[in-house]
């Protein structure tokens, strides 16, 4: 008797999975239209689970907010524009699996992401073979635009170089000469500290350091040694999670009392899940929200606020900026074919109510890389109500933190 | 060859009218997909996906489905096989049969030593000890940041056009090609392992699943056929993540990771442990599914662990397991 | 130098401490039901989750002994509703149905309080160091330290006077014997299970105090608790103890050398007790076979 209800119900679990199926396939392929009402497809490739998942959601909110604001203004060259979202898991395999289905059979005209700066460039080989535009939001290491540049990848975030080149001088001239490196033992960490060794030795200093595994959770072994070479300044240059950790162990140790804690990239996303008493040290910031003499950024923040009920950071604005981008390399190419956009967006300058920060902000014609101001300041526990947690002190402009193309080893081939 | 295969079904109550349709519709399925699978919203990126998956899930299912022995650490010898072929073509020579002989090589040595250690733990201490050692290659990968590429994985190295004398398989291109490349691989090792279970020693195999006391008291050496059912199974599982680098172009940290070989179990068991192709229709739902649930929903995790729990409470024989017991009834 | 040695003493002893506290609950559940309960680590985070949740109210004191008896009642209902199906089944069962649980879990806590890291308040005591000179033991980590003594010596003593700890631990031995005895071994089962749950729970409220939360917070944990099982020797609790203590006491005098190494060293221990001694430190001869 229970037998055959078990069985009735298997079956039509499977015929429920069946037309799971089904619909899935009347959705995608037979709908046939004209090509005005087709939407530009741009696909977005994200770590929206795992350790990453934080900055992967505000880069997806940034870029879901400027597609509304684009459609509502009549789209990119007249067609409405669709974001399709996949998350890589921040996993490389996936990552490469989801560049390759958004290509192949979603046809996307742009590609966006990774987070993760190893995915970035896997998909960037993709993008590449299949000649599709590409921009990378937020993933860090130098040779995305610099020894692997590639004519279709453009990027909006920093190098590692240009962020270690903006803050060093600000520890230096604040704390001192004599640093002690906390770096995560990877192509990100090994980049970053070297970025920083290069500024510092120019300027004169010396430093020591340790190489911790990415998701190291104790730094009390390190911090003791750290403690003993009597350093001006502690670089902390782990991510995320770890980043917060380190910073912790940092202050219950008092250690903010002997030396300067600081380092090359702080999120908004990280300083909330920090504790009050860890929210401290002086950082560079992407892009800050609080910018009262800048009216483009106090309208958009408070629009961005009202639609979303977060304040914008960094990783919003890399997401809004992307989308943004395409819009205008479209407008100015007339054309959203790879090599023609990739064309456009050389040396194309971001006007104010997108680049939302004083100044010239443009993408670089010999490495594409952008070239924003970077927000160099000192962090401080909540002032207020409005995530007000940064007193910023300096806008180094991206140009002069990035040295020169031919210092970035970016050898640009032009598509055949 | 599918002489050999069709007769693999020994205790399946099908008549042989019924295995060959059976192997028409999948062989068809298989080399028509480049047709078919666009059509359904696929791709076929996706499709070799299945199909490397599929091998590996296969290879598993000897151990797990006819040796009646449980590794939950089967992605550590896929992985090997994966950065085996990878570090040959990027640092030892510019050619995808040795990258891949390379690839199996390491993967199905590690099993084969590591085998050894094992071999007399049984049920979940053997799957502990797996999932325990899988681990260590993880760690291994990512953490040898020089030479593996570490957490980013390992990249600058692409697969290698084919020569044969005058012709030129020309797989690098992605695409049809490569698929019908892994096709043929798939089938020239799925053979094999048909080939093998098939043998008496595949009989033997089964007969230590089914009672190994028995086995034991009739004096077949028990051990050692563990040990050897677990070592081949490390190097088809390892053959498969030689193509799944060549896939990619790409090997990371996490085709080692016992998450996937999670995966790998619940391919076998969706399409059902104690069938031949089971794991390969398991690996084509399974695939797919989370495909598609991943591009809906960033809470993908979650029906994923849901279709686990599913199976396990309400279908633990699988698909074609279901279907040979209503074939039976 | 001094300093370098007392830290690494106490270091090792707090990871171990962590690790231990971690393997005891998936141990008991081991040997009892045979079951590896891959959602361990997602109970450990459930656990420190409840306790940021329920801090506003009950304060750290409050949320430190409330929130590891809700993991308990949790995991009470997942045995009732799930892992008992699969008692007795082939291990595969048990093995992907925990793991389905812990992608459910992850997703759940990642869903419920976002992907963000969060923070767990201390209180102010707690979170300074002892003195000067041991600038780097806190008073967290003696406290961390302390509940785990006192956890593991209850569990030890539960388990050895009490009549439910009797049962378990005869039941470890020979399950079939204590039913025919007349034990309700579902209900021994059941509540074995939650007093797993009951260690991870604990163990992710302290975890949150020194790591902070975040959705995959119990993973990191996983790996080492089940090396710390395998060589400590499956099926002996003591085993399982020192098993902790020294992989936990390795990986930190390793950061000292080499800290790259420090997960590493781990396996190296995991490879030599499987190649020279295979039933682990304490473990019984056949117990793994």
């Amino acid at each position: 008797m229970s037998n055959t209800t078990l069985s009735v119900r298997r079956r039509t679990l499977l015929q429920a999975g069946l037309a799971l199926g089904a619909s899935q396939v009347v959705g995608a392929p037979f709908v046939v239209r004209a090509l005005g009402d087709q939407p530009v497809k741009i696909g977005m490739v994200d770590p929206l689970t795992g350790v990453l998942s934080a900055l992967a959601q505000s880069e997806v909110d940034g870029a879901k907010y400027a597609v509304a604001e684009v459609n509502k203004k009549g789209g990119i060259l007249g067609r409405q524009v669709e974001l399709l979202v996949e998350d890589s898991a921040n996993d490389v395999g996936t990552g490469v699996q989801k560049t390759r289905k958004l290509i192949d059979r979603d046809q996307v005209d742009a590609i966006f992401g990774d987070v993760n700066s190893g995915i970035a460039y896997a998909m960037s080989q993709v993008t590449n073979e299949k000649k599709v535009f590409h921009i990378v939001p937020g993933g860090h290491t130098d040779p995305i635009t610099g020894t692997n540049c590639k004519w279709n990848v453009f990027r909006v975030c920093n190098t590692t170089t240009m962020d270690a080149e903006a803050v060093t001088p600000e520890l230096v001239k604040k704390f001192g000469k004599k640093w002690f490196f906390v770096t995560p033992d990877y192509a990100y960490g090994h980049t970053l500290q070297d970025a920083f060794v290069k500024a510092l030795t120019k300027l004169g200093g010396t430093y020591e350091g340790d190489m911790l595994p990415i998701n190291n959770t104790d730094f009390s072994a390190t911090l003791i040694k750290a403690k003993a070479y009597k350093p001006n300044v502690l670089l902390n240059n782990m991510g995320g999670l770890t980043q917060i950790n380190c910073m912790k162990q940092f202050t219950q140790f008092g250690m903010q009392n002997e030396m300067g804690l600081g380092g090359a990239l702080f999120e908004l996303e990280s300083i909330k899940a920090c504790p009050v008493e860890a929210q401290t040290g002086w950082w560079d910031f992407e892009w800050w929200w609080n910018q009262p003499n800048v009216p483009e950024t106090v309208k958009f923040v408070s629009d961005y606020r009202a639609a979303t009920k977060k304040t914008p950071s960094a990783r919003d604005w890399f997401g809004y900026v992307s989308v943004h981008s395409v819009r205008l390399a479209a407008e100015k190419a007339k054309s959203l074919e790879g090599p023609k956009l990739a064309a456009a967006m050389e040396d194309m300058e971001l006007p104010p109510d997108v680049a939302l920060q004083p100044g010239k902000v443009f993408y670089r014609k010999g490495d594409h890389e952008l070239m924003p101001n970077i927000f160099v300041g000192e962090v401080h526990p909540l002032k207020g109500t409005a995530d007000d947690y940064l007193a910023v002190g300096t806008l180094v402009p991206g140009e002069k933190a990035a040295g020169t193309v031919e210092e970035t080893g970016c050898k640009m081939v032009e598509p055949s | 060859m599918t002489m050999a295969i069709a007769s693999l079904g020994g205790r399946l109550p099908m008549t042989a009218g019924r295995r060959q349709m059976l192997l028409v519709v999948i062989w068809g399925a298989l080399i028509l997909v480049p047709l078919w699978l666009p059509l359904l919203g696929g791709y076929t990126a996706l499709a070799g996906r299945v199909l490397v998956f599929g091998l590996a899930a296969m290879g598993l299912n000897m151990l797990l489905g006819f040796t009646g022995v449980l590794s939950f650490g089967h992605a550590a010898y896929f992985g090997l096989g994966a950065y085996g072929a990878g570090l040959t073509l990027r640092y030892l020579v510019h050619s995808t049969p040795l990258a891949m002989l390379a690839g199996t090589l390491l993967g199905g040595l590690a099993g084969t030593l590591f085998g050894l250690l094992i071999v007399r733990r049984r049920g979940v201490y053997f799957a502990m000890c797996t999932i325990a050692f899988g681990q260590l290659w993880y760690y291994l990968a990512y953490s040898w940041n020089s030479f593996t590429g570490g957490f980013d994985g390992l990249r600058d190295f692409e697969r290698q056009p084919i020569g044969f004398g005058p012709f030129t398989l020309h797989i690098e291109d992605g695409g049809t090609t490569f698929y019908f490349f892994v096709l043929a691989v798939f089938a020239v090792a799925v053979a094999i392992m048909g080939v093998l279970l098939r043998s008496p020693f595949g009989r033997t195999l089964v007969a230590i699943r089914e009672n190994e006391r028995r086995a034991r008291f009739l004096g077949i050496p028990v051990e050692r056929h563990i040990w050897l059912s677990f070592s081949i199974s490390c190097f088809f599982t390892a053959l498969a993540g030689t193509l799944y680098a060549l896939l990619n172009n790409f090997a990371d940290p996490l085709t080692l990771h016992y998450t996937l070989s999670g995966y790998f179990v619940v391919m076998t068991v969706i399409g059902g442990m104690r069938t031949f192709w089971g794991p390969l229709l398991g690996a084509a739902v399974f695939v797919s599914l989370q495909d598609y649930i991943s591009s809906m929903t960033v809470n993908w995790m979650s029906f994923v662990g849901v279709i686990f729990i599913l199976v396990v409470l309400f279908f633990p024989r699988g698909l074609l397991g279901t279907i040979r017991r209503q074939a039976k009834a | 130098m001094t300093q370098l040695i007392l830290f690494n003493v106490t270091n090792g002893l707090i990871i171990g401490a962590f690790y231990v506290l971690m393997a005891l609950g998936l141990s008991l559940i081991l040997n009892l039901s045979n079951v590896i309960n891959f959602a361990h680590g997602n109970f450990l985070a459930l656990g420190g989750y409840l306790a940021f949740a329920l801090t506003p109210t009950l304060g750290y004191w409050g949320a430190l002994v409330v929130s590891p008896f809700l993991v308990a009642l949790i995991g009470l209902v997942v045995e009732r509703l799930m892992i008992r199906r699969i008692y007795g089944r082939d291990p595969v069962y048990s093995l992907l149905l925990t793991f389905g649980l812990a992608f459910v879990m992850q997703d759940a806590a990642r869903y419920i309080w976002g992907p963000n890291g969060l923070p767990l308040g201390l209180p102010a005591v707690l979170a300074q160091p002892i003195s000067p000179d041991l600038f780097f033991i806190t008073y967290y980590r003696i406290f961390m330290v302390a509940v785990v003594i006192v956890a593991v010596a209850g569990l030890f003593s539960f388990l050895r006077y009490s009549r439910i700890g009797l049962r378990i631990r005869a039941g470890t031995l020979d399950l079939e014997t204590v039913a025919s005895l007349g034990v309700n071994v579902r209900h021994l089962r059941t509540f074995n299970f939650a007093l797993g749950c009951l260690l991870a729970g604990l163990s992710g409220v302290l975890a949150a105090g020194q790591i902070g939360l975040n959705p995959n917070m119990g993973d990191d944990l996983l790996m080492p608790s089940f090396i710390a099982i395998i060589v400590g020797g499956v099926g002996s609790l003591i085993g399982t103890l020192f098993g902790g203590l020294l992989i936990g006491m390795a990986a930190a005098l390793t950061t000292v050398v080499y800290p790259a190494a420090s997960e590493a060293v781990i396996y190296a221990i995991l490879m030599a007790v499987l190649l020279i001694r295979p039933r682990g430190l304490v473990g019984e001869e056949g117990m793994l076979s």
